[in-house]
């Protein structure tokens, strides 16, 4: 729906929740580095982690800044400048080229 | 932001569990392309769905599980090993109301149209029902093949399948409610959205003419059976011909317009560059100088009946796979074990129609050693595959012809 609103969101998350798929995110495991945390605080919050390791090692420095600029620009992520810094840096030097 | 705080605390508390050394599953899932990133292939799985086979896992949330090469010898694809693609993670579960066949409706309007109306299932049912063959496959199939490799869902094969599908025609829908003559495209939603208000929801229109074909429906049956969950459920909407993207899961609302649609899913994103591919079907409202978007399938054909890097016996070995279109008809496929150079014309397997998979196959004389066969189609309106990858951003379209290596013992 082109306006979801809160309660709708939150139905939706909560059927999300219920998938028993989900508990297998849990083994998804990042690459150890400064940033790390910035990137499973924000990121995940939307999806799973495993975006990251399957789109590499392909994308530039160049590349990773226009996915994580796309995520807050198209995709309305809320994720603070200190911390899109962070993780442009911690994809770059851990899943980049 | 009650949810949003829950999620945190279920991704942290995953990683928490990674880093106690709780054992992940080793990833290197057979078969899979040597051509895909690595990243993709250390990390996919083979996992099960409720109600699915074991799939090839590249995504957890949003789900992204591709169909294993070995379900595609046969033309039609079962509902259980069918390909789960999804944009956005906020699926409702099958019994919420917004999708449980008991209660689920759609909105049907528009500023487009002369009335409205709301279909329950049952509505849905009683209307002339109208059934199809057809390949629903993702725009991006084979993304994961691009090089250069290009961002997104790195599939590899597998980001397809085919079916047989019964609905009410979405024309007989729309005569319901009167379509005005400044009514453009018809617009698409489904009960499932993004997991964050922000994020814009998956809304596609397609032409008021592709809607008005007798085989574009509002389907309520896949193969059989109702659709699963995850593949729709309980009606989705069926364009044979044109890539999966238009074809909306879970449809809750249908709207004719006067004004072409604009959400973030018709532009800029599911967009090829003008001039790059042979598109017959044209969607004049959407497109730009220098855009336009992806709208019929490439042909195209894949080897099934053997593994790249499969032991043969020396003598004969017979190859075969499936070919489609965009439902011009595949007129024939041909077959190299000579690297191109010269062709040998298959045998046409069970012809369940212009949108469906078409079965080939062919004896080839195997030697010892390593045997490269090569598939190529070709339709009805003299389309063939490529040879060379049509590079293009987002990585659509991937119709390079498909070859498999054998060991010949």
């Amino acid at each position: 729906m082109r306006t979801l609103t809160m309660t709708r969101t939150m139905v939706l998350l909560a059927s999300v929740l219920a998938l028993p798929a989900l508990a297998d995110e849990a083994q998804i495991k990042l690459k150890d580095g400064p940033g790390r945390d910035k990137v499973e605080g924000n990121c995940a919050a939307c999806h799973s982690l495993d975006y990251i390791p399957m789109n590499s090692p392909f994308m530039s420095a160049a590349m990773w800044d226009a996915e994580v600029n796309k995520m807050i620009k198209a995709m309305g992520a809320p994720i603070s400048d200190d911390d899109a810094k962070a993780i442009k840096e911690y994809l770059t030097k851990n899943y980049g080229l | 932001m009650i949810t949003r705080r829950r999620l945190l605390e279920s991704a942290s508390a995953g990683a928490a569990l990674a880093t106690m050394g709780v054992p992940f599953a080793e990833a290197a899932v057979p078969g899979m392309a040597d051509a895909l990133p690595a990243g993709v292939r250390g990390e996919a799985t083979l996992e099960a769905l409720p109600g699915k086979k074991p799939l090839i896992k590249l995504a957890y949330r949003a789900p992204n599980y591709e169909t294993p090469i070995e379900y595609f010898r046969t033309p039609i694809t079962p509902n259980d090993a069918f390909f789960v693609r999804y944009h956005l993670s906020g699926i409702p579960e099958s019994s919420d109301k917004s999708i449980d066949p008991k209660t689920w409706k759609a909105e049907v309007g528009g500023d487009g149209a002369n009335g409205q109306l709301t279909l329950t299932l049952d509505d849905l049912k009683a209307m002339p029902a109208s059934e199809v063959v057809a390949v629903n496959q993702c725009s991006g199939n084979r993304r994961g093949l691009f090089q250069p490799h290009v961002p997104g869902v790195e599939w590899g094969y597998g980001a397809m399948g085919c079916a047989r599908w019964k609905g009410a025609r979405l024309k007989d829908v729309l005569a319901k409610i009167g379509l005005k003559k400044e009514a453009v495209e018809i617009v698409l939603n489904g009960a499932d959205g993004p997991a964050f208000d922000k994020t814009p929801d998956f809304i596609k229109s397609i032409p008021v003419w592709k809607a008005m074909e007798d085989t574009t429906l509002i389907a309520y049956e896949m193969n059989g059976a109702p659709i699963p969950h995850l593949n729709g459920a309980p009606a989705r909407i069926i364009v044979p011909g044109w890539t999966g993207t238009y074809w909306m899961k879970h449809v809750v609302s249908i709207k004719a317009v006067t004004k072409p649609e604009s959400s973030y899913w018709m532009n800029p994103a599911y967009r090829i560059p003008v001039g790059k591919f042979p598109v017959v079907a044209h969607f004049a409202t959407q497109e730009t100088a220098t855009t336009t978007p992806i709208t019929e399938m490439v042909i195209n054909s894949l080897i099934s009946s053997h593994a790249n890097g499969a032991k043969v016996k020396a003598g004969s070995v017979t190859v075969g796979g499936i070919a489609w279109d965009a439902g011009y008809g595949i007129r024939g496929v041909d077959m190299s074990t000579d690297g191109g150079k010269t062709w040998m014309q298959a045998t046409l397997g069970q012809d369940l129609g212009r949108f469906a998979f078409r079965p080939f196959s062919l004896a080839v004389p195997a030697k010892k050693g390593k045997l490269t066969v090569m598939a190529r189609a070709s339709n009805a309106i003299g389309q063939t595959q490529t040879s060379a990858l049509i590079p293009n951003p987002a990585g659509y379209h991937h119709n390079v012809m498909h070859r498999v290596t054998l060991d010949v013992m």
